[in-house]
C-alpha cells in the first residue's frame, strides 16, 4: 500500500514536473541550474546567466531584473522559484515566474531569499543590458547605450555585439557600432580585432575616440639595471642629461624604484647639521664657516663619518648609477601592434583636430573682428570724414549698452526689448553726438589735437556720470532665449548664436553704410565735403549740416555697437574704454577714410589677437601686449594703414 | 637776443625764488621742524605734487614746444618709479631676511638669502625666482642708472620707430597711447617679473634709514623733489631758450618747412622725446618712494591723458604754465576726491564731490579748451599786455589734420 | 660748364594719373631759369621731386660735380646738400621773431647736439643784419614774423633761403600777392642771387618772367614742351595751343 502510494505519488510528481516543463519553461531552466544559482558565486554563476540570457524566453528579462533586485525567492518545500512580495513582516506573497499567477501567501520561514552578491549582480546587469538594447522602446535603447558609455566594461562587448543585428533605427545602429569599436579597443578578444577597431577610428573627431585611444599610448617612465627586459613595449629610450630628461630626474627615478640610495637634500642636510652642533662645531667644521655649500658638504661628510647622519650618494656614485641603468618610457599596453596602431590613429586624429581647431579659431576671430568692426566703424566715419578724433566714442558705446539695459528694465520680453533697444540706442547716441558736435567739436575744426583733448574731457565726465547714475557694479543685458546656445558643427568646432548675430549685425552695418554713402544724397554730400569742403559749400551744400549728421551717424552706430557688445559682456561704465584703444588701432591699421580699410583692419586685429591667444592661451594680457607691439611695427611699413590714400591727396 | 641766459629768461629766476621760498616755508612748518602746521602726509602730498610738476614740464617740452602730443609720458614716469622701487623693495627685504636668518643656528649661504628674498617678494605671484630684470636690484648705483636708461631706451626705440615712419599728429598720439596700454597690460601679468597687479609696495621705508622718522624722511624727499624740479625747470628753460628751442617750435608749427631748411626733424623729435622721457622717469623715481606703492594701474593710458589735461589747463608752450596746471589740478583733485569738500544739498539730490569731481573736471577741461586755449598761463600774458600777434592759421599745434585744405589751394 | 642738377626720364603716377611724364631737365651752376606752364602741368610736383618730398616711379635726379643721386636722400639731406625751396604760400615761423627765423636758416651745424650748444657769435649777428638789410627788414628784426605784411613775409622767406646759402634755389610763384614795387624788388633779388647760384622760378605771370630776362622752360602734362628765350617760346605753336586752348 505504501509502495503503491509512493508509486502513485511519483507518477503524480512526474506528471506535475512534465506539466511544469511544458507550462513553465523558466522554472525548468532555473531548476536545471539550481545548484549554481543557490551557490551564487561570481566564479561559477556564468553558465546560469548565459542560459537565462540566451533562453529566448519572454520572462527572462523580468526574472533577471527580479533576481538582481533580490526579489526572487525559493520555496523551501519544493525548491521552486517564485517572485515574492512582502505582505507584512512575517508573510510574503508568492507569484509564479512563468504564469504570473498568485501562488498564495507563505510564512517567511518557509521561504528562502536569493541574495546574489554585488559581483553576480553586475553580471546579471551586463546580461540585462542586452535586453534593454533589444527593447522595442528606442528611448530605452538609448538609455542603455548611455549607461554603457558611462562606464565601459568588457562584459558589455558581447551583449552589444548581439544587439547590432535587428536594430532598425539607423542613428542608434550607428551608435551601437561605434560603441562596439570603442569597447573592442581595450577589450577585444584578438589583436587583429583591436587593431581593426583602432584603425577604424582614424580621423574621428569625437572626444570619446581620443579618450579610448589615449590610455593605450599612455606611458610610464621606468628604469632597470642592464638592458630593457624582454616583452616590454618601449615607447622611447631616454638618455639622462638630455634637455627633456635631466640627470636629477633620472636619479630621482632610480631612487623612487629603490635602485639607488637617496641623496640628502639641501634642506635635510641643513636640518642634520643643525641637530648636531657640538661646541660650536659640526662634523669638525666651525658653525660660523657654514655659510657656503662646500663647507656644509664637508661638515656633513664629517657627520657621516661619525655615524651621526645617513650616508648620501656622492656625485661620482650618482654618475655610476646613471650609467649602469637604462631609462625608458613604457606603454601601458604590452602589445606593440596595438600601441603602434593607436599612435598612428591618434596622429591622424590630432591632424584633423588641428585642422578643425584652425577652423574654430577662424570663426572666433571673425566674431571678434565683427565686434571690433562695429566698435570702430563710427570712429572711422568721424575720423575719416571729418578728421576728428573722438575720444568719447567709447562712452557712446557705453551709452548704447546702458540704453539697452534700461529698456530691458521696462520691457520684460527680451526679444521685443532688444528690437526696441537697437533703434533707441541709435537715437540716444545720435542725439548725444549731434549735441557734442554743435557744442564743442564745431569750434575746434582743424585743431585735431585739441579736439582729442576736449572729447577726452567729455569722456571722463560721461564715464563718471554713468557711474553716478548706474553705480559701479556690472549690469546685465540679457539676450533673448533664441540666441542662447551654440551652433555645434562637431566636437571641436562650435560658435555661439550670439556671435553669429553680431557677425550678421556687422554685415548689415557694412551694407547700410555702403548704401548711404554710395546711393543717397546724404552720402554724396558727405563725400563732397570730405574731398573739398570749400567747393562743396560753394555748390550749395551746407558743410555744417553734413558734419553734424556725419557725427550723429558715427555716434549712433556706436550706440548700436554698445547694445551688441553689452549682450555678451557685462555693462559697466568702463565698457567703452575697454574697446576704445582697439577701435583706434582698427582705424589706424585699416587706413583713414575708407570703410573697407576699417573692415580689413578689424579683420586683421581680430585674427591677430586670436592667433596670438592660440599660441599662448593662458595669457590674454600678453596677447594684447604683443598685438599692440605688432601694430606699432606694422605702422612702420604702412604708416597710412592697409588701404592708404595715395598721391597728393595723402599729404606728405 | 643778447645777454645771459638768465637775463633773457627772467621767469626762471622768479620761478626758482618762488620754489625756494615755498620749500623753506613747508620745511619750517613741517613736523620734522617741530611744528604742527603741516602734517607729514601733507608734506608727502606736496612733495609728490612737485614731482608731478616736473613730469608736467617734460610734457610741456614735448607737447607745448615740440608739438608731439605724447600720451605715454606717464608710462615713463611709472617705469622710473618701478626701477627705483625694485631697489627699495630688494634692499629692504634683504635687510628683513638677513635679520630673521641671523637668528638661525647655522649661518645662511648666499643662495639661501637670495631664495628667501625671492620668496618674500614673489610669493604673492606664486613664484620665488628672480626674473632677469631684477639682476641689478641689489645695487643702488646700477638701479639708479636703470631709472634713466630703461625709460630712455624705451623712448628711443619707440620714438625711432614712430618718427622715422613720419607718424604725426593724432596718429602719433594714438600710437603712444597704444604703447602705454601695451606696457600697462604687460605689467599686469603675474609673470612679467614685477609682481603683476600687486605692484611694488612698502617703498616709503627707505633701507638704511630705519631709525629715522617718516616726518624727517618726508622732508628729505620734499627737498629732493624741489631740487629736481628746480634743475628740471632750468634745464628745460635752457633747452628751449636758444636756437634749439627755435627749431623745435618751428617743428611744432610747420614740420615740413623745418625739414626744407635742412634740419633732420626726426632727430630733433627723437632727442626731445627721449630727453623728456628721462625727465619723467626721474620725477617718477622721486614720486613713488613718497607714494609708497606702485602698480600697473598707475601707468594706464588715462594717467598720461590727465598729464596732458594738466598742461593744457596750465597753459602750453610756457614752462611755468605746466607747473601751475599740474600743481593746481592735482591738489584740487586730491582735495575733492579726499572727501574734504562739503557736499551741496539740492533738496532732491545732494552733490557729493567725490562722485562729481570727475564730471566737473571733464567739463571744465572742455571749457578751457574751447575758451582759454592758452590756459591759466595765458592770464599772465593778458595782464602784462603781451598779446600774441594776430596770426594766420591756427593757434598752437602742429597739425592740420590732413592736408586737405592745402590741397584745395594748390 | 658742368650741370648742377640733371633730371632725366622722370615719371610719377598718382593713382593712375601721370603727373610727371618722362621729364628731363638740367640747369647749370649759376643760371636763372623760369618754368611756366598751365595748371596741372606738373610744376609743383617737379619741385617736390627735386626736394625729396615725392619719390618718382622711375628716372634719375643727379646733383653736383659728383653726380650724386638725390633720390636716396631725405628732404633735410637734400636741403643740406644745397637745394633751397620757397613755397607758394609764405611759410615763415610766425610765432618767432624775424631774427630767430633768419638765425634758424643760417648755414650752420644742423645736428641736434650742435644746435643745442649753439650760441650766436658776433659775425653771425652781422650776417643776419646784413641779410635783413638786403630784404628790407633791417628795422623789423625783433618783431614777430606773424605781424609782418604778406609781402614782407615773402621777402623774409627769400632771406631765409639766402641765409641757407643754397647752390640751387627753387622759387614757387614769388610774386603772388605783391605790389608792383615789391615785384621789382623781388626781381632784383632773384637776379642778384642768380649770379652766384642756380635759381629756378616757377611763375604764371608772364610780365614777371619777362622781367627776369632768362631762359624759359614750358611744362605741359608733365613733360617739357618747349625751351628757350621767352620770345622764342611764345612764338612756338604748341605753346600757343596749350595756353590758348585748341
Amino acid at each position: 500500500m505504501t509502495r503503491l502510494l509512493t508509486l502513485a505519488f511519483a507518477a503524480l510528481m512526474l506528471c506535475v514536473s512534465l506539466a511544469t516543463a511544458q507550462d513553465s519553461p523558466m522554472q525548468t531552466l532555473l531548476q536545471e541550474h539550481r545548484a549554481l544559482i543557490e551557490k551564487s558565486s561570481r566564479q561559477t554563476i556564468e553558465p546560469a546567466i548565459v542560459a537565462l540570457r540566451d533562453s529566448g524566453l519572454p520572462q527572462a528579462q523580468l526574472v533577471m531584473e527580479k533576481w538582481q533586485a533580490k526579489e526572487l525567492w525559493q520555496r523551501k518545500s519544493d525548491n521552486l522559484f517564485f517572485f515574492a512580495e512582502k505582505v507584512d513582516s512575517k508573510t510574503w506573497r508568492l507569484t509564479g515566474i512563468d504564469d504570473g499567477q498568485a501562488a498564495g501567501e507563505f510564512a517567511k520561514k518557509e521561504l528562502k531569499q536569493l541574495k546574489p552578491n554585488s559581483g553576480v549582480r553586475s553580471m546579471i546587469g551586463a546580461a540585462l543590458v542586452q535586453f534593454q538594447l533589444m527593447s522595442d522602446d528606442p528611448a530605452k535603447r538609448i538609455e542603455a547605450l548611455d549607461a554603457i558609455q558611462r562606464d565601459l566594461a568588457p562584459e558589455q562587448l558581447p551583449a552589444l555585439e548581439g544587439a547590432i543585428d535587428g536594430e532598425t533605427d539607423p542613428q542608434i545602429l550607428d551608435r551601437k557600432v561605434r560603441l562596439v569599436r570603442l569597447l573592442t579597443i581595450p577589450y577585444g578578444r584578438t589583436e587583429d580585432e583591436r587593431v581593426a577597431a583602432i584603425n577604424s577610428l582614424s580621423g574621428d573627431l569625437g572626444v570619446d575616440a581620443r579618450a579610448a585611444l589615449n590610455p593605450l599610448v599612455a606611458t610610464t617612465r621606468d628604469a632597470v639595471a642592464g638592458a630593457v627586459p624582454e616583452g616590454t613595449n618601449v615607447a622611447a629610450l631616454l638618455k639622462p642629461g638630455s634637455a627633456t630628461f635631466s640627470n636629477e630626474e633620472a636619479y630621482a627615478l632610480l631612487v623612487a624604484r629603490d635602485l639607488a640610495p637617496a641623496r640628502v637634500s639641501a634642506a635635510d642636510r641643513r636640518e642634520a647639521l643643525q641637530q648636531n652642533i657640538e661646541g660650536g662645531k659640526v662634523g669638525g667644521v666651525p658653525v660660523a664657516q657654514l655659510d657656503t655649500d662646500a663647507a656644509r658638504e664637508r661638515a656633513y661628510l664629517g657627520l657621516v663619518a661619525e655615524g651621526k647622519a645617513p650616508a648620501t650618494a656622492t656625485e661620482a656614485e650618482m654618475s655610476v648609477a646613471l650609467a649602469s641603468h637604462v631609462f625608458f618610457d613604457r606603454f601601458a599596453d604590452p602589445n606593440p601592434a596595438i600601441t603602434d596602431a593607436a599612435t598612428d590613429t591618434l596622429k591622424s586624429i590630432n591632424l584633423k583636430v588641428g585642422v578643425n581647431q584652425v577652423l574654430d579659431l577662424t570663426l572666433d576671430a571673425m566674431s571678434l573682428a565683427s565686434i571690433y568692426f562695429l566698435a570702430a566703424i563710427g570712429l572711422a566715419i568721424t575720423f575719416g570724414v571729418m578728421g576728428v578724433i573722438n575720444m568719447a566714442h567709447g562712452e557712446f558705446i557705453m551709452m548704447g549698452a546702458y540704453t539697452g539695459y534700461v529698456v530691458q528694465q521696462i520691457i520684460p520680453d527680451y526679444t521685443i526689448s532688444i528690437l526696441v533697444a537697437l533703434p533707441l540706442a541709435f537715437a540716444v547716441t545720435f542725439a548725444a553726438g549731434v549735441a557734442m558736435e554743435r557744442l564743442v567739436i564745431r569750434w575746434l575744426y582743424n585743431r585735431p589735437l585739441e579736439t582729442l583733448l576736449a572729447t577726452f574731457g567729455i569722456s571722463i565726465a560721461l564715464q563718471q556720470l554713468a557711474k553716478n547714475i548706474f553705480g559701479t557694479q556690472a549690469r546685465p543685458l540679457t539676450s533673448p532665449g533664441w540666441l542662447d546656445g551654440a551652433l555645434v558643427l562637431n566636437d571641436v568646432v562650435s560658435i555661439s548664436y550670439i556671435r553669429i548675430a553680431i557677425f550678421v549685425l556687422a554685415l548689415i552695418f557694412l551694407g547700410v553704410f555702403l548704401f548711404i554713402m554710395k546711393r543717397t544724397r546724404l552720402g554724396l554730400e558727405v563725400r563732397a565735403v570730405t574731398q573739398n569742403p570749400r567747393m562743396a559749400s560753394s555748390m550749395g551744400i551746407n558743410p555744417d549740416r553734413i558734419n553734424m549728421l556725419t557725427f550723429g551717424l558715427g555716434s549712433g552706430i556706436a550706440g548700436i555697437a554698445g547694445v551688441a557688445i553689452g549682450l555678451y559682456a557685462k555693462v559697466t561704465s568702463e565698457l567703452g574704454s575697454d574697446y576704445i584703444v582697439q577701435s583706434f588701432m582698427t582705424v589706424v591699421v585699416g587706413g583713414v577714410g575708407n570703410i573697407w580699410g576699417t573692415l580689413l583692419g578689424a579683420t586683421m586685429i581680430g585674427f591677430l589677437q586670436k592667433g596670438i591667444e592660440w599660441f599662448n592661451p593662458s595669457n590674454t594680457l600678453a596677447a594684447q601686449t604683443y598685438m599692440i607691439i605688432f601694430i606699432i611695427i606694422f605702422i612702420q611699413f604702412r604708416p597710412r594703414g592697409i588701404i592708404a590714400l595715395k598721391g597728393r591727396a595723402a599729404g606728405d | 637776443m643778447t645777454g645771459t641766459f638768465l637775463s633773457r629768461n627772467p621767469s626762471v629766476l622768479i620761478f626758482i625764488a618762488c620754489l625756494a621760498a615755498f620749500t623753506l616755508a613747508v620745511t619750517l612748518m613741517s613736523e620734522a621742524a617741530g611744528s604742527e602746521l603741516i602734517s607729514t602726509s601733507f608734506v608727502k602730498t606736496l612733495g609728490k605734487t612737485l614731482c608731478l610738476c616736473l613730469v608736467a614740464i617734460a610734457m610741456d617740452l614735448v607737447w607745448g614746444f615740440a608739438g608731439i602730443l605724447s600720451l605715454g609720458h606717464f608710462a615713463f614716469f611709472g617705469v622710473g618709479g618701478y626701477m627705483i622701487g625694485m631697489w627699495l623693495m630688494y634692499a629692504r627685504t634683504e635687510a628683513i631676511v638677513a635679520t630673521s636668518l641671523a637668528n638661525a643656528e647655522i649661518p645662511p649661504t648666499d643662495q639661501e638669502i637670495i631664495d628667501a628674498i625671492g620668496t618674500q617678494i614673489f610669493g604673492v605671484v606664486g613664484s620665488s625666482d628672480f626674473p632677469p630684470i631684477w639682476s641689478f636690484a641689489d645695487s643702488l648705483t646700477l638701479q639708479l642708472l636703470m631709472v634713466v636708461l630703461v625709460p630712455g631706451l624705451l623712448a628711443l626705440v619707440f620714438g625711432w620707430l614712430a618718427f622715422r615712419s613720419r607718424v604725426t599728429g593724432v596718429y602719433l598720439s594714438i600710437l603712444t597711447q597704444a604703447m602705454t596700454l601695451a606696457l600697462a597690460l604687460y605689467l599686469f601679468q603675474n609673470d612679467s617679473g614685477l609682481r603683476g597687479n600687486n605692484g611694488l609696495s612698502g617703498l616709503q621705508n627707505i633701507p638704511g634709514a630705519e631709525g629715522i622718522p617718516q616726518a624727517t624722511i618726508s622732508v628729505w624727499f620734499f627737498w629732493a623733489s624741489a631740487v629736481a624740479l628746480g634743475l628740471g625747470y632750468v634745464l628745460s628753460a635752457w633747452v628751449v631758450s636758444g636756437k634749439f628751442g627755435s627749431v623745435i617750435r618751428g617743428i611744432r608749427d610747420d614740420e615740413a618747412r623745418v625739414r626744407f631748411l635742412g634740419y633732420s626733424v626726426e632727430g630733433y623729435k627723437l632727442f626731445i622725446f627721449t630727453l623728456t622721457a628721462v625727465i619723467a622717469a626721474i620725477a617718477g623715481a622721486l614720486y613713488y618712494p613718497q607714494a609708497g606703492i606702485i602698480n600697473p594701474a598707475e601707468i594706464a593710458p588715462i594717467a598720461s591723458i590727465y598729464l596732458a589735461v594738466w598742461v593744457a589747463i596750465g597753459g602750453r608752450g610756457r614752462l611755468y604754465g605746466a607747473v601751475i596746471g599740474a600743481a593746481l589740478v592735482s591738489l584740487l583733485s586730491t582735495w575733492f576726491t579726499g572727501g574734504q569738500v562739503p557736499s551741496i544739498p539740492l533738496g532732491v539730490y545732494t552733490i557729493v564731490w567725490v562722485d562729481w569731481w570727475q564730471v566737473l573736471l571733464g567739463i571744465s577741461f572742455v571749457l578751457v579748451t574751447l575758451f582759454a586755449p592758452r590756459g591759466i598761463g595765458g592770464l599772465f600774458d593778458y595782464f602784462s599786455g603781451n598779446r600774441a600777434p594776430n596770426r594766420h592759421g591756427r593757434d598752437l599745434g602742429p597739425d592740420a589734420g590732413s592736408l586737405r585744405e592745402q590741397e584745395a589751394e594748390q | 660748364m658742368s650741370q648742377l642738377l640733371e633730371v632725366s626720364g622722370v615719371s610719377v603716377t598718382f593713382d593712375g594719373f601721370r603727373a610727371i611724364n618722362n621729364l628731363s631737365f638740367s640747369i647749370g651752376q649759376s643760371e636763372l631759369r623760369a618754368i611756366i606752364g598751365p595748371n596741372g602741368a606738373g610744376k609743383t610736383t617737379f619741385m617736390d621731386i627735386v626736394t625729396g618730398k615725392t619719390r618718382p616711379d622711375e628716372g634719375r635726379v643727379l646733383w653736383g660735380e659728383m653726380s650724386q643721386s638725390l633720390l636716396k636722400m631725405s628732404e633735410s639731406q637734400i636741403a643740406r646738400a644745397g637745394v633751397g625751396r620757397k613755397f607758394q604760400r609764405p611759410t615763415v615761423f610766425e610765432d618767432q621773431s624775424v631774427y630767430d627765423n633768419l638765425a634758424m636758416a643760417l648755414k650752420k651745424d644742423r645736428s641736434p647736439w650742435g644746435v643745442l650748444f649753439f650760441r650766436p657769435q658776433a659775425n653771425d649777428r652781422v650776417r643776419i643784419e646784413e641779410l635783413a638789410g638786403e630784404i628790407g627788414l633791417a628795422d623789423q628784426l625783433d618783431r614777430k614774423s606773424g605781424e609782418l605784411s604778406h609781402g614782407q613775409k615773402q621777402w623774409l622767406e627769400i632771406g631765409m633761403l639766402l641765409a641757407q646759402e643754397p647752390r640751387l634755389l627753387l622759387v614757387d610763384e614769388p610774386a603772388a600777392g605783391m605790389t608792383l614795387a615789391e615785384r621789382e624788388h623781388t626781381t632784383d633779388l632773384l637776379k642778384e642771387a642768380a649770379k652766384t647760384r642756380a635759381v629756378v622760378v616757377v611763375e604764371h605771370d608772364m610780365e614777371f618772367v619777362r622781367r627776369l630776362e632768362c631762359k624759359v622752360t614750358v611744362l605741359h602734362e608733365g613733360s617739357v614742351l618747349a625751351e628757350g628765350s621767352l620770345d622764342h617760346v611764345t612764338k612756338n605753336q604748341d605753346v600757343i595751343d596749350v595756353y590758348l586752348g585748341r
